[in-house]
């Protein structure tokens, strides 16, 4: 973990209720996909964590729905704010047991780690194919930038406004993978483990104190005893959680 | 002997600084961003005779200038705190360490500050009769001067370190519950825990926390700690430890002058992980400026007669 001050380069939207944020500074706190950012916001207490979606050597993308208050305010910071923010919090996804053809499953909020994901697997010469969910066709972002990674795109939506009418698993049954990583509310990820054949990663969501181990606030129990999701996960290996609760 | 060093219980600290128990895990989270060997000492998380997952998620919700948290005492379990985390924490912070021990019975606390009393590390113990977020034990202990007495005799006789019991502010006087933790052989008092709250989520009508209530830290509680500081502080004779919003170098400061001894740090670590040492770093500019010498001078200077 390192507390760094990033600067706001862009903060536009991008789909309903949907913001990407671009910031520059030291971003060399985040060194696997599926790591995390705490940002400190004006005027809240606790800080606001988002996954992180792609990075350079300079900049990190996020992107942020705004659910709630301290969301909407990030959605109105100006390009040039300064940032206070925690960077390089979570374990990130494990790229070296996915196999040749590892299938990438988002849904909604899910979906921004699936793309530094996706070129990091690239990048070790895999080739994943990828499903991203969402409720409806005004709630689609990233369709093309994952189209120009080269790789192949499922999309699905809840009501059938665009791509497959369905849900992530509706494409799933098409696809031939080795492994899978998914990222996305937990009603799909109940049905993504009904429905996949393989062994996989999920990265999960939940309220946090501190983000970085302090503070229990985000425990779950596993196969493998008590994990704090914001430090010991997010990201959790498919054998090791428990669905029942 | 430094301007920022305070006696606590006949243990010199460097500075009153303290990391409360609950936010600081048992320290290594923190050494890996600061010498944690800077700090007066910490309280490390709670520690029951039983190791204990706590509560169901939701834990945590945020409130203006705060936040409530219903984590419910998770931890290791005693022999797995002195097996394994008190090693680990050994090799990153070399001096005394304040237990925070809680229980279910007055057997608990008896049982878990015996089996911790041979760790040499160990300074003090703070007993914990204020957790708002467990059933039948913890603040039940905290809220009834008769109850707080016998856990106080009990763990006194267990132990030949200095204990320090650490109140609860969710009573209606504090002061005849920290006179009877003192007539029954306490060396210090420590206050506030946390104020029992909750918030409400607009759209499930639902309670935000599992666990329906919490309880309530950060900045917003101050004012409210500091009265109850400065109210226990002024009627007790052994020293107090103040805590309770504490964010800056002038919130010790106020503090100190309400009565506290030293000064935990509690909510604050969880959202700027280098609270204690910014604090630290910069009590000397703040004690210059309000012509302080030393800090030991002005424990309890705002207290009349």
């Amino acid at each position: 973990m390192k507390q760094v001050l990033l600067t706001v380069n862009t903060n536009d939207k991008i789909a309903l209720n949907t913001f990407e944020m671009i910031l520059s500074g030291d971003v060399g706190g985040i060194v696997k996909p599926g790591q995390f950012v705490n940002i400190k916001l004006d005027g809240f207490y606790l800080r606001r964590p988002i996954s992180v979606c792609d990075k350079t050597d300079d900049t990190l993308t996020i992107i942020y729905k705004t659910v709630g208050n301290g969301t909407k305010e990030m959605s109105k910071l100006q390009p040039g704010a300064v940032l206070d923010v925690l960077t390089g919090l979570g374990n990130g996804y494990n790229t070296e047991i996915s196999g040749q053809n590892p299938v990438l499953i988002g849904g909604g909020a899910g979906v921004p780690p699936m793309y530094l994901l996706c070129k990091k697997l690239l990048s070790e010469g895999k080739k994943p194919s990828v499903i991203l969910g969402f409720n409806t066709k005004d709630e689609v972002f990233y369709k093309d930038e994952f189209e120009s990674l080269g790789v192949k795109v499922f999309i699905t939506t809840a009501d059938g406004s665009f791509g497959i009418k369905g849900f992530v698993t509706d494409a799933l049954r098409n696809i031939d993978y080795s492994y899978f990583y998914t990222c996305g509310p937990e009603p799909m990820f109940r049905a993504v483990a009904k429905s996949v054949k393989t062994a996989g990663q999920y990265s999960f969501e939940e309220r946090m104190g501190c983000g970085f181990g302090a503070c229990m606030g985000c425990s779950c129990k596993t196969l493998t005893g008590n994990k704090r999701i914001c430090k010991d996960g997010p990201v959790m290996e498919s054998e090791e959680i428990i669905w029942d609760d | 002997m430094g301007r920022l060093n305070v006696d606590l219980c006949g243990i010199e600290l460097d500075n009153p600084i303290i990391p409360a128990s609950g936010t600081f895990g048992f320290g290594y989270e923190f050494a890996e961003l600061y010498d944690i060997n800077m700090l007066g000492t910490f309280s490390f998380k709670g520690t029951t005779k039983e190791p204990r997952f706590g509560n169901p998620t939701p834990r945590i919700a945020e409130c203006s200038s705060g936040m409530l948290n219903a984590v419910g005492l998770q931890n290791p379990g005693v022999d797995k705190v002195i097996n394994e985390e008190l090693p680990k924490l050994k090799k990153c912070f070399h001096k005394k360490v304040m237990a925070n021990v809680s229980g279910f019975s007055v057997d608990d606390y008896v049982y878990t500050v015996k089996k911790l009393d041979n760790e040499d590390m160990i300074g003090w113990f703070e007993i914990n009769i204020s957790c708002p977020n467990v059933h039948g034990g913890g603040m039940s202990f905290g809220t009834d001067p008769k109850s707080a007495e016998l856990v106080t005799k009990a763990v006194r006789e267990a132990t030949n370190k200095p204990i320090i019991i650490k109140l609860s502010p969710n009573v209606t006087d504090i002061v005849a519950i920290a006179k009877a933790c003192e007539s029954a052989g306490a060396d210090g008092i420590s206050l506030i825990n946390t104020l029992l709250g909750m918030r409400i989520n607009l759209k499930t009508r639902k309670p935000l926390l599992a666990n329906t209530t919490g309880g309530f830290s950060g900045p917003a509680i101050f004012p409210v700690a500091l009265r109850m500081v400065y109210s226990v502080a002024k009627n007790v004779k052994i020293p107090v430890v103040g805590m309770g919003g504490v964010s800056t170098a002038e919130d010790v400061i106020e503090m100190m002058l309400a009565g506290a001894s030293a000064v935990e740090v509690g909510a604050a670590n969880l959202v700027e992980p280098f609270a204690c040492k910014n604090i630290i770093e910069k009590l000397p500019e703040v004690m210059d400026r309000y012509s302080i010498k030393d800090l030991k001078s002005i424990i309890g200077g705002a207290i009349n007669g």
